[in-house]
């Protein structure tokens, strides 16, 4: 796994102290809360509804077993006993005092790990697919691209005031699991004639104006791979739009200008940065790969996975959800479920921190991967340890067999801890889980994303939502308007609004129609809500949740 | 004829713990909402909004939100101030621990 250089210590340890410092002189009242904002946005500290928030990167969702015990003693020490997984492979704490943080940084210090650049109008954390290095399907690992991404734009001195944030998301596999279409900008891992290189997206976003990527260049090399994103980067801090916030995303100047305008600029400016950039970035990408080698896979007989299997329905149970196909034979890739019936999606206390560590360490080569769908991975495990893995894992709340299933819920904190908020999200998948898991049709509905949003900024992805959600206000009172059709793999694409939305508490109600109407119309049960979806439009799933209901107000009429 | 004031009471997140505050008569800050002051005459509320946002080293994002007043104290007119006045729904965190 990758370990940070002295360089990067010194770096954030340099950071760590200037913060403290800022701390310091914001609680003595030198620096007013003007002047702060913005120190501690950059330090990943934000002002929520009830308590400041601390948002951590978890550069490409890696984690190791210690930096996992770390932020479990982060979550006992300074919090509430929990932490929060989010969509964009962060954890954040709810409920850290001011005066604390400083202590929290230096501790994640300790484990090469930091809150720069998770907020603020700079290039974020660079998210990757969480099956990275493991995945049967993938090209290559799509981490050293992301690491390189990183440490590039770290503290670059360029982008450290971009007309709005910036979000990068790297896929070493044709199936998509990074949403690297909903990113400013998407990269994925592609090989042509024997050659390694990165197809490049730009332009893709979700909140207010939700943009599908589109294809900036179908094949950049290695060696050009650095100069031409910060080709893009540079080509839209100039020309993106500073007058007004809603319109500075990078989408929004693709749309404005193009992409055959935005790609010729960008060519312009690629033949420049690319004399700049020389050959030092193919040295430390080597360098970086280097760090990211495969464990040494064992080969063992497999025969007590097959034996818990058939034996076990639990066990069998959670085998079918939640493992994927690894690369090497006799292991496979375990998802850790976050989403236990009921529970607030992405959340972990200490103690499943600090057991999920030590899986890890026991069983997984040391390693753990946060995915934006708020689960854990165990990416490395080999099949004849799964018994025992599933074993501890149902001790300690954390067995529910429900990956990809409509109870695998995404959700954002919305009004229970967002001041952004219009709406709450996370008691609605609380209610939804619970609920299809008493009806017991989990299973039998199959592959169903919801994911939800407490407003427009749509953190919670509800427009790439196979269902998706988003709570609003409307008059003073919570509203929920529901899509249909949302995708967040390659084939993206954004869900189609129902019509008027629901209360509150029509929101279980209407899910359970749309399930229903699917089940009723699909071809079978290997055809999928999406595939269903597609095949017959929205009219049916219209006529079910609105059809009767007029229909009744007009026989009453 | 003019609308009528709907009556106020001066908010905002304290700049230590983060956890919202209330302004009272007394002119301290307090953490419940049922002793808050409530303002019903908007020149009175402006005034001591503006004491309020110059006392920069105890509170963050000083303003004023819309209340009922009842005989239990002022009660919010909109679900995001309930949500503050209580804390999160999913855990009994913030100020229902101390209820
Ligand atoms: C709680 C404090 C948060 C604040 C203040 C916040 C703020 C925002 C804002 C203003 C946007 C819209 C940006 C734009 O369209 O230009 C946004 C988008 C987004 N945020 Fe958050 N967010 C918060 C929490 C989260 C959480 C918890 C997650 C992960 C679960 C997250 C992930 C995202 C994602 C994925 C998007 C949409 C993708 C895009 O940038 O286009 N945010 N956020
Ligand atoms: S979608 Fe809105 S409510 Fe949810 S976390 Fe983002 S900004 Fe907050």
């Amino acid at each position: 796994m990758y370990s940070y250089t002295d360089f990067d210590a010194a770096f954030v340890a340099e950071r760590n102290r200037q913060f403290r410092a800022q701390v310091e002189r914001r609680i003595s009242g030198a620096l007013t809360e003007d002047e702060f904002k913005p120190l501690r946005l950059m330090n990943g500290l934000y002002l929520q509804l009830h308590a400041y928030m601390l948002r951590v990167a978890i550069p490409y969702g890696t984690l190791s077993s210690a930096q996992m015990d770390q932020l479990a003693l982060l979550a006992e020490k300074w919090d509430k006993g929990y932490g929060h997984f989010t969509t964009r492979q962060n954890i954040q704490y709810n409920w850290p005092e001011l005066r604390d943080v400083p202590d929290m940084l230096d501790a994640l210090e300790q484990v090469g790990m930091h809150a720069i650049q998770t907020s603020g109008n700079t290039i974020r954390n660079v998210t990757a697919d969480h099956f990275a290095g493991a995945a049967a399907d993938e090209i290559a690992d799509p981490r050293p691209v992301a690491e390189l991404l990183r440490q590039w734009s770290t503290d670059h001195p360029e982008f450290q005031f971009l007309p709005r944030k910036f979000k990068i998301a790297v896929t070493g596999a044709e199936n998509d699991r990074a949403v690297i279409k909903a990113h400013d900008i998407g990269i994925q891992v592609v090989k042509r004639d024997g050659r390694i290189g990165y197809r490049v997206l730009v332009g893709g976003g979700l909140g207010r104006t939700p943009m599908i990527g589109k294809e900036l260049s179908p094949f950049v090399a290695l060696e050009d791979l650095l100069p031409y994103v910060e080709a893009v980067v540079s080509v839209w801090n100039l020309l993106g739009r500073r007058d007004n916030k809603y319109k500075a995303r990078i989408k929004i100047t693709v749309h404005e200008h193009g992409i055959d305008e935005i790609r010729s600029l960008v060519e312009t400016r690629f033949e420049e940065t690319r004399q700049a950039f020389g050959t030092a970035a193919l040295e430390l990408f080597d360098d970086i790969a280097a760090q990211f080698q495969p464990p040494a896979f064992r080969n063992a007989p497999t025969e007590a996975f097959d034996a818990a299997y058939e034996t076990d329905p639990t066990f069998r149970a959670w085998a079918d959800t939640n493992l994927s196909a690894h690369r090497a034979t006799g292991y496979a890739i375990a998802q850790i479920s976050l989403k236990a019936h009921g529970a607030t999606p992405g959340d972990a206390s200490a103690e499943q921190m600090r057991v999920m560590a030590q899986l890890a360490r026991d069983y997984g080569h040391d390693e753990l991967r946060i995915t934006h769908e708020q689960n854990v991975v165990l990416p490395h495990v080999h099949k004849s340890d799964l018994p025992a893995i599933h074993k501890v894992l149902k001790a300690h709340g954390l067995a529910t067999a429900n990956i990809g299933r409509i109870s695998d819920i995404i959700a954002c904190p919305g009004m229970d801890y967002c001041a952004l908020a219009t709406a709450r999200s996370i008691p609605i998948a609380q209610e939804i889980a619970t609920r299809f898991d008493e009806l017991k049709i989990e299973n039998d509905i199959g592959e169903l994303k919801i994911k939800i949003s407490g407003c427009i900024n749509a953190c919670g992805h509800h427009h790439v939502g196979h269902i998706g959600i988003l709570g609003l206000d409307r008059a003073g009172v919570e509203n929920y308007q529901i899509t249909l059709g949302g995708d967040a793999t390659e084939t993206a694409a954004l869900g189609d609004r129902t019509g008027p939305g629901f209360p509150a508490e029509g929101v279980v109600p209407a899910i359970e129609r749309i399930v229903e109407t699917y089940m009723a119309q699909r071809s079978g049960p290997e055809e999928t809500f999406l595939q269903t979806y597609r095949r017959i439009g929205m009219d049916p799933f219209k006529a079910a949740l609105y059809g009767e209901e007029a229909g009744k107000k007009s026989r009453a009429a | 004829m003019p609308k009528p004031y709907t009556p106020k009471v001066i908010t905002a997140n304290a700049l230590l713990e983060g956890d919202v505050i209330y302004l009272a008569a007394d002119d301290r800050w307090v953490r419940a909402l049922k002793d808050a002051e409530i303002f019903t005459d908007e020149a009175v509320a402006q005034v001591r909004l503006l004491d309020a946002q110059s006392r920069a080293a105890e509170a963050v994002g000083v303003y004023l939100a819309d209340m009922e007043p009842t005989k239990d104290g002022p009660r919010p007119v909109h679900f995001r101030e309930e949500f503050r006045a209580k804390g999160p729904s999913n855990h009994v965190h913030g100020k229902q621990e101390h209820a």
